[in-house]
């Protein structure tokens, strides 16, 4: 290696500073709340937690075990990702395939692009979509979370890339002994795009489990709340982690050690582990499945 | 010939059928619903019984004292999140790129990479938090300078900052990746080209990087330019309060207490028309931009 010259050490020595600030930025504020959701309430109070747990206390995580709508919340997340998930990527690679032939195979295909791709430039606002929600009866049911977002438009988009982005001469050959659509689709295209696949389900695994808007809205009683829209009540409202409905012995002595801080930073920090699981695995997919989407756009 | 080719082709209308059913009733639906803009809706007569009251409900909203500040907040937070969502990544790619260890390259994107993925709520927790005026970590450090504790959540100069702030915080990361891919794409031949000519790496950053991620900085920028309404509800919504509407209240937000709060429905679907238009002329020109500018075609 040739030595470095005085200013090139300099500008190092200086990218490293900067680089590592910003990502202790990014790592920092999630250390400090994990680390209060590990304390004592009167060490949080006093503003003596930073990065490390003082007077180590459980009792919020505790209090998750025993909290029923924590818990209840938690598991609707959990069936809305499995069932939300499962509709989007059918109807993702049902809709990218017809749509990433050329129009000299398919005719219609100008017609149908344009019809999705209106769907891009118009959002419909708040209320109508509200009102339709209502009108489909949906409201308090599990389909008002997965129904309106079947069809991620943008996913579609990278898995339509990906899936022209194949070999033609694979489709021909098939097409020529005789095989289908239905065929060429699941024998051929879907086996081929398992890397574009994983990094669309992990899209839509991260959009279902990060949703909250729609719960909140959607869902007239609370118990049926998927977790983010629950934890939206508590962090914008903060007495409601209080509320317990008739608390058992258990859930009083545990509501007595605890303070609104550390009981929300405990459950703030359990929503995110199973993004924190994933993320060595959004990581090894995003960039490669994102990057081969869009390489021809 | 032609007959054979119709009846191969139709597995490919029978598959866009489950697409086009979702499209039409969450898309095309309410947006035919938008009507009630015009209307005075009323929620058990619907959309056909209500009475039809022209742009009644457009005046009324033009007539509220608080409408163009909103429009203006949206803008102002929209048109430096946008900014700043390029800026930073790209410089952040730069100095990345600079690094010669391909571990510690890997190590400090999977960092700054992280905030993308969690919502808005558990973020907009931790934000309180730590821009909290008595207790939170970012006054704590600013004291040791000697600065005054700032509200950063309750003050109308901060408010809209901080979200411009935390926005390119959550979004820089995923930013950096897309721009780094750009960059390890530049053929490497030009690098070596440019040391025989004796440019040295600052040189070769100026006429050799910068060149190679134009075409995407300026999809991404053309792309950005549809974004001009959306200041970011996720965000706003959860940190807004009452004492920083002046400054904080946005498109969306305005929409939601209309509608939602309020029970004002065609006022609040008049707002949301209005936008769901501007934005329509606005992403479709960003389309038309990226296609001229930058040959990106949607599909």
């Amino acid at each position: 290696m040739k030595k470095m010259s005085k200013g090139r050490l300099v500008f190092e020595i200086f990218n490293y500073i900067i680089l590592i600030s910003a990502a202790l930025t990014c790592l920092l504020p999630f250390v400090n709340l994990l680390a209060v959701s590990l304390s004592n309430r009167s060490a949080v109070a006093a503003g003596e937690v930073l990065f490390w747990p003082v007077d180590l206390d459980l009792s919020a995580y505790e209090f998750i075990l025993h909290s029923n709508r924590f818990i209840r919340s938690f598991l609707i997340s959990l069936q809305r990702v499995a069932l939300g998930v499962a509709i989007n990527i059918v109807v993702i690679i049902l809709t990218a395939y017809p749509l990433s032939k050329s129009s000299k195979d398919f005719k219609s295909r100008t017609v149908y692009s344009w019809f999705f791709i209106f769907t891009m430039l118009f959002v419909p606002s708040m209320i109508p979509s509200f009102i339709v929600v209502q009108n489909l009866g949906l409201i308090d049911t599990i389909w008002a979370l997965v129904l309106p977002g079947a069809l991620p438009i943008f996913n579609m988009v990278v898995m339509l890339n990906f899936f022209r982005n194949l070999p033609k001469e694979l489709e021909e050959a098939a097409l020529i002994d005789g095989a289908g659509h239905w065929t060429i689709l699941w024998r051929i295209f879907v086996p081929l795009s398992t890397p574009s696949i994983a990094t669309i389900t992990l899209f839509c695994i991260v959009n279902h489990w990060n949703a909250w808007f729609d719960g909140m809205i959607y869902m007239n009683r609370p118990e049926n709340y998927p977790l983010q829209s629950y934890l939206q009540s508590i962090v914008v409202t903060p007495e409601s982690i209080m509320q317990v409905m008739n608390p058992t012995d258990e859930m009083a002595r545990l509501l007595l050690s605890l303070s609104n801080q550390t009981a929300r930073a405990a459950q703030l920090f359990v929503a995110t582990i199973p993004v924190l699981v994933a993320y060595p695995f959004l990581q090894k997919y995003f960039t490669t499945g994102l990057v081969m989407g869009s390489v021809k756009g | 010939m032609n007959k054979r080719k119709l009846k191969r082709n139709l597995p490919l209308h029978l598959m866009l059928i489950p697409g086009i059913i979702i499209s039409l009733i969450f898309v095309y639906l309410p947006l035919v619903g938008s009507v009630m803009a015009f209307q005075d809706y009323n929620p058990i007569k619907g959309f056909f019984g209500s009475e039809w009251v022209g742009l009644k409900n457009f005046e009324f909203i033009a007539a509220l004292p608080g409408t163009f500040q909103v429009l203006r907040n949206t803008i102002y937070i929209a048109f430096f999140k946008i900014v700043g969502n390029i800026i930073v990544p790209v410089t952040f790619a730069l100095l990345l790129n600079e690094l010669r260890s391909n571990k510690s390259k890997r190590v400090l994107q999977t960092f700054i990479y992280m905030p993308n993925f969690l919502s808005w709520i558990i973020l907009s927790g931790i934000i309180m938090d730590l821009f909290s005026p008595s207790d939170g970590l970012v006054n704590n450090i600013l004291g040791v300078f000697g600065i005054e504790p700032i509200f950063f959540l309750g003050d109308k100069f901060w408010f809209p900052v901080t979200m411009i702030v935390t926005d390119i915080w959550k979004g820089f990361g995923f930013g950096t990746v897309i721009y780094l891919a750009a960059l390890t794409n530049i053929d490497p031949s030009l690098y070596e080209a440019a040391m025989i000519d004796g440019a040295g790496r600052w040189k070769q950053t100026i006429h050799v990087t910068l060149p190679g991620m134009a075409p995407i900085v300026i999809l991404m920028t053309v792309l950005g330019l549809g974004n001009i309404l959306n200041a970011g509800f996720d965000q706003i919504f959860n940190l807004l309060g009452p004492a920083v509407y002046d400054t904080g209240d946005v498109i969306d937000t305005f929409i939601y207490r209309l509608g939602m709060i309020q029970a004002q429905y065609s006022a609040s679907a008049a707002v949301g028309l209005f936008k769901s238009v501007v934005s329509f002329l606005f992403v479709s020109l960003s389309y038309l931009l990226a296609d001229k500018l930058a040959n990106y075609r949607i599909f």
